[in-house]
């Protein structure tokens, strides 16, 4: 990538470009140039769009979901349930959940998962804003909604062990089958799991 | 390449680390039992509906079938023989221990592909011993570390002065000069060790967890301290996971 085929801005864009997640060397170009054809106006828009979104997108103070104030549109509303809290790793997990419906309280966003190898232990999340939050007594749930993977099952269990000795109801998205498979394709740890977890009818 | 010719080939492995990869595939590290330590490629495994992302978790033990590419090598097929890291999740001290197991695995095999069979038997070991629990998770540790140090060839000497030879047990212990030193041969920046804590040591290198599961806290303690003191050294740049390991 460092030897540059093009000359001074175009070159500089491709690299700009290359460097952003799911695009190599020919995506890059590829766009580029799309750039320098299209009209001004659009690549205007773009330039404003990176701009304002680096200027004016923060984290909320409260959950650390991303947010154009100090705290929110969740965290603000009132008709949301206080006294629940769903735990995700990432922002995109709490608009994953939105989309369901079907929990109206509200979140605490980590910013990962536990991971020794990686040097990512409790410190480096945000569990202590979490334990922060927790000492107020309106809270009654916790729901653990770390990915369904060593790293979020591990969190889980740490945060489990943290927050139960605190009388708060702790409880962990259940994991099973997914709508619309085959039960013959399932592996032996999910299918394990939704035996582990079956409901009574 | 081993399995140039064939492009698919087969083998027995322990994954040790896993990487995220563009929209849904993941960077597996595997320490192979034939092929060494190798890097691959399983695609769209972070889907909900993967088919064997399940398998492809830190400290699994499975059987794998691997296609060989340029860069990576793609993984095609996975059997689990033995998913440890799903029975260990839920202790977080055994998994922190997991972790450093499998990391100090990855440092120890530095070249890609080189076979490195008793390293693999013994991070399977390992694990096995930690699932099912069978002795203090802390020592299984120790004892890892201690036999993963002796197949490096770095096996601390815990009797005779590692300089002089003279026999011991020994006073002082030294990162540099190689384990237990005499008094006389001793560099300048030895520590002191107790001869309950290289006994500890010694038993846990040879296997003999009968004495290793009557020692006594504080020497477990001690014996803990200059186990990872001595593989600090000895690797330069330190284990990450180490520091976040859960000591009982």
């Amino acid at each position: 990538m460092s030897t540059g085929m093009y000359e001074g801005a175009i070159q500089d864009l491709i690299d700009a470009l290359g460097r952003l997640p799911g695009i190599g060397p020919k995506s890059a170009q590829r766009i580029a140039f799309h750039i320098l054809q299209s009209d001004s106006e659009i690549a205007a828009n773009l330039v404003e769009a990176v701009r304002t979104v680096k200027e004016r997108v923060k984290f909320c103070t409260q959950c650390g979901n991303v947010s154009e104030e100090t705290e929110c549109r969740i965290c603000r509303d009132p008709r949301r349930d206080g006294t629940k809290i769903c735990v995700v790793e990432e922002s995109k997990d709490v608009i994953a959940i939105e989309r369901t419906r079907e929990f109206r309280g509200k979140y605490h966003v980590l910013g990962g998962a536990i991971s020794p190898i990686d040097g990512i232990g409790p410190d480096q999340l945000r569990i202590r804003e979490l334990m922060q939050r927790l000492s107020d007594s309106t809270i009654t749930e916790i729901i653990l909604a770390t990915d369904p993977n060593l790293e979020g099952e591990a969190t889980a269990t740490y945060l489990a062990r943290l927050i139960k000795p605190m009388g708060i109801n702790v409880s962990r998205l259940a994991s099973g089958l997914p709508v619309g498979g085959d039960l013959e394709y399932a592996d032996e740890v999910t299918l394990g799991r939704a035996f582990e977890g079956r409901t009574n009818l | 390449m081993s399995a140039s010719q064939t492009k698919l080939y087969r083998d027995e492995a322990i994954i040790l680390r896993t990487q995220k990869l563009g929209e849904a595939d993941r960077i597996i590290t595997l320490l192979t039992k034939e092929h060494g330590r190798i890097r691959g490629v399983a695609k769209g495994v972070r889907r909900t509906m993967s088919k064997f992302g399940a398998r492809l978790e830190p400290g699994s033990h499975v059987d794998i079938q691997m296609h060989s590419g340029k860069t990576f090598d793609t993984i095609t097929q996975v059997e689990a023989i033995m998913n440890y890291g799903e029975a260990l999740t839920e202790d977080y001290q055994r998994w922190t221990i997991a972790h450093a197991i499998l990391e100090t695995a990855e440092r120890f095999t530095q070249q890609e592909e080189e076979p490195a069979q008793q390293e693999f038997q013994l991070v399977v070991g390992g694990m096995k011993a930690l699932a099912e629990n069978r002795y203090d998770s802390s020592l299984i540790l120790d004892a890892f570390l201690l036999r993963s140090l002796s197949i490096g060839g770095y096996e601390p000497s815990m009797t005779a002065c590692s300089r002089c030879e003279k026999p011991g047990p020994h006073r002082y212990f030294s990162l540099v000069g190689g384990g237990s030193v005499c008094m006389d041969c001793r560099p300048s920046a030895s520590a002191t060790a107790s001869s309950e804590a290289l006994e500890l040591m010694q038993a846990l290198l040879k296997g003999d967890w009968d004495v290793a599961e009557k020692s006594e806290p504080r020497h477990r303690r001690e014996a803990s301290g200059l186990v990872t003191a001595y593989l600090q050294w000895h690797l330069e740049r330190g284990l990450r996971s180490l520091p976040m390991v859960e000591r009982a």
